[in-house]
């Protein structure tokens, strides 16, 4: 199904795609108050994008310094060109440990892998360990947002899931005490746990350390219990300097959800005495992205989720209707780069606002490249109806008879046509909105009879 | 040819613009910072104590099992350091000594010889740490300025307890980790 279908499928509750909306439109806001509070925060942006264009300039030869700087600190390096090289990779150091159960933080690459389902189909069990995430595990979802998993549930939905599946009282919608169920049986696991997987939010070429960032603690919890820990990264991760992470954490957790910095900012160099750190640098589709001048941007990303939580269309659609791993506006010009035919919808989910860009911690031109996607899939797919209508346009406008006489049909026609002209299921644009009250007369004819 | 090789020379293979690097000019920060870094704290869900006031708390025998790293509350401690972290599933209070704060966030940092075991600061139920109030910093920058090249295996920057807000966006203290931060600054 396309965006437009599958938003309207979301739209079918007002309340809580009303919810959605201003819940999202909070988040940007205390992000908005954060950022302000920080005199250098353009200064900082433009950092950051300029860091990650030198990056992007060198990639090569960065993640061979991070392996040669990880390596010698003992920590194991594996590279995958694709999703499915990376969950074998994961499946034969699981086989290695005889290891039956995992615990996993958030990493939305593993989502992007679909690694939970192909280990599953070998037999093990995959728990993912942060409380959003745990709650979309249990309904078989995926997350609907890269920073809020969850953000899509409301507190009864989430009462009654819990009372299923852990028992916890019927009705009981408080979230502190939905919170210490998911704590109670969250701790079993992490104790029983022998390997844990996380993500990365930033690798290090300088020292060959990688840095995770959680609210939650949930990647500590799991990784300094188990014996071996697998942090899975995608490539366009790396950043130069130790140094330049004090640029990316002033503002990563300020764009995502308006606080100072995340309560936990792991550093990981070495694995802990008698323990193991594998660390695996996925390709899958980034250097294709890398390759394609108009797009190289996008590969900036530090998944902030800012895009998302400022978009007018994301906000009231919500993040199951874009169908890619990483919804919203980012989303949707990573995930075309990766299947033009699934994502062509996606660039068409926007209304080129441009918030976007201007809440973007790392000044990816995301709606220029919305745009731009928009030209390449309407290349591939031929004339649109939005094409004849301009070369219709263009007729009118060529003749100064044709263009008096359709501008009275036109107001004739918005009087008198009938409703089903605009309600009815082959325009999407007819939902929720109305024509325009007509004018009486055209500006020329006002003009005429008050001016000349 | 590995996936190594072949994901190097697809990059490779590709005309990149070459930009510098650019300079990170020191953004001073805040002048007060002991008020910047108790603001930062509290607005983290963090508490903050003075050595007097944790003393108290601690003898009125809130917390049965408590591991002290740091000699000044050590004859508060009943719990030594053990080789395995899972000994410490029970543990209701660590205190720990940190390296230094920073006044923009109230994040503080901690390396392997700060810690004793990596997990001891997420397994414990509550944590505490003591930090010397002359070890405040202004702004990641310095930060990262004053870790320098320092090599340590972990490290890593605490600026509060626990939190989800997962649930309709409601704020929870303690998720997975501590369920409260105290600070202490000496």
């Amino acid at each position: 199904m396309s965006h437009p279908q599958e938003a309207a499928e979301f739209l079918k509750d007002p309340a809580k795609s009303k919810w959605h909306d201003d819940t999202l439109w909070f988040i940007r806001d205390k992000r908005d108050k954060m950022s302000h509070s920080v005199p250098e925060w353009e200064e900082l942006r433009e950092l950051a994008s300029t860091i990650k264009d030198n990056v992007l300039g060198n990639l090569a030869d960065y993640l061979e310094k991070f392996e040669r700087n990880a390596t010698k600190n003992g920590i194991k390096v594996h590279w995958a060109a694709n999703a499915q090289e990376h969950n074998e990779i994961v499946l034969s150091i699981l086989k290695e440990k005889e290891c039956k159960a995992i615990v996993k933080s958030k990493s939305i690459l593993t989502e992007e892998c679909h690694l939970n389902p192909f280990l599953e189909k070998n037999d093990i069990e995959v728990v993912d360990t942060d409380l959003g995430e745990r709650i979309v595990q249990f309904l078989g979802q995926p997350p609907s947002h890269i920073v809020l998993p969850a953000i899509h549930l409301k507190k009864g939905e989430i009462s009654e899931l819990f009372h299923e599946k852990l028992h916890t009282e019927k009705g009981n919608e408080d979230p502190y005490y939905l919170t210490q169920a998911a704590r109670h049986h969250l701790r079993e696991k992490f104790l029983a746990a022998k390997v844990a997987i996380t993500g990365v939010n930033f690798g290090v070429a300088e020292t060959g350390e990688f840095v995770v960032c959680t609210n939650e603690g949930n990647a500590d919890m799991g990784v300094h219990l188990a014996d071996t820990h697998i942090a899975c990264m995608g490539i366009e991760k790396i950043i130069p300097k130790r140094t330049h992470l004090g640029v990316f954490l002033r503002l990563l957790a300020r764009s995502a959800t308006g606080q100072n910095i995340t309560n936990y900012n792991s550093h990981f160099r070495s694995p802990e005495a008698g323990k193991e750190i594998h660390i695996i640098l996925v390709d899958n589709g980034r250097t294709a992205q890398l390759g394609r001048e108009n797009f190289r941007n996008s590969l900036k990303c530090i998944r902030c989720g800012a895009c998302m939580n400022t978009c007018p269309i994301y906000r009231r659609s919500g993040g199951f209707s874009y169908k890619s791993t990483v919804p919203g506006p980012i989303g949707s010009i990573l995930s075309p780069g990766l299947n033009l035919q699934k994502h062509s919808s996606l660039p068409f989910a926007s209304t080129l606002c441009g918030s976007c860009t201007d809440v973007c911690p790392v000044k990816i031109n995301i709606h220029e490249q919305l745009y731009l996607w928009r030209q390449e899939i309407t290349k591939a797919q031929g004339t649109s109806v939005k094409e004849l209508s301009m070369m219709l346009g263009n007729g009118i406008f060529k003749s100064p008879l044709a263009y008096n006489y359709s501008g009275k049909i036109m107001r004739m026609a918005l009087k008198n046509l009938p409703k089903s002209m605009i309600y009815n299921p082959l325009n999407i644009w007819g939902k929720q909105r109305d024509l325009p009250a007509v004018p009486k007369e055209s500006f020329k004819e006002w003009y005429q009879k008050n001016r000349s | 040819m590995s996936s190594r090789d072949s994901i190097l020379r697809k990059i490779r293979s590709l005309k990149l613009d070459q930009k510098p690097l650019p300079e990170i000019p020191d953004f001073k920060g805040g002048d007060n910072l002991i008020e910047g870094f108790s603001t930062a704290i509290l607005g983290n869900k963090g508490e903050l104590l003075t050595a007097d006031e944790l003393s108290t708390k601690l003898e009125s025998g809130l917390y049965p099992s408590v591991y002290s790293s740091v000699p000044e509350f050590g004859k508060f401690a009943n719990q030594a350091l053990p080789t395995d972290p899972h000994s410490f599933s029970k543990l209701d209070l660590a205190i720990l000594k940190g390296q230094f704060g920073v006044a923009e966030n109230g994040a503080i940092w901690l390396e392997d010889s700060d810690l004793g075991l990596r997990a001891i600061p997420f397994i414990t139920e509550h944590l505490v740490i003591v930090l010397d109030q002359e070890s405040l910093v202004s702004t990641m920058y310095q930060a990262y300025d004053r870790i320098g090249g320092q090599h340590s295996g972990f490290g890593l920057f605490i600026a509060g307890p626990s939190k989800t807000a997962d649930i309709e966006q409601s704020l929870v203290i303690g998720a997975h980790g501590a369920k409260s931060l105290v600070v202490v600054l000496i």
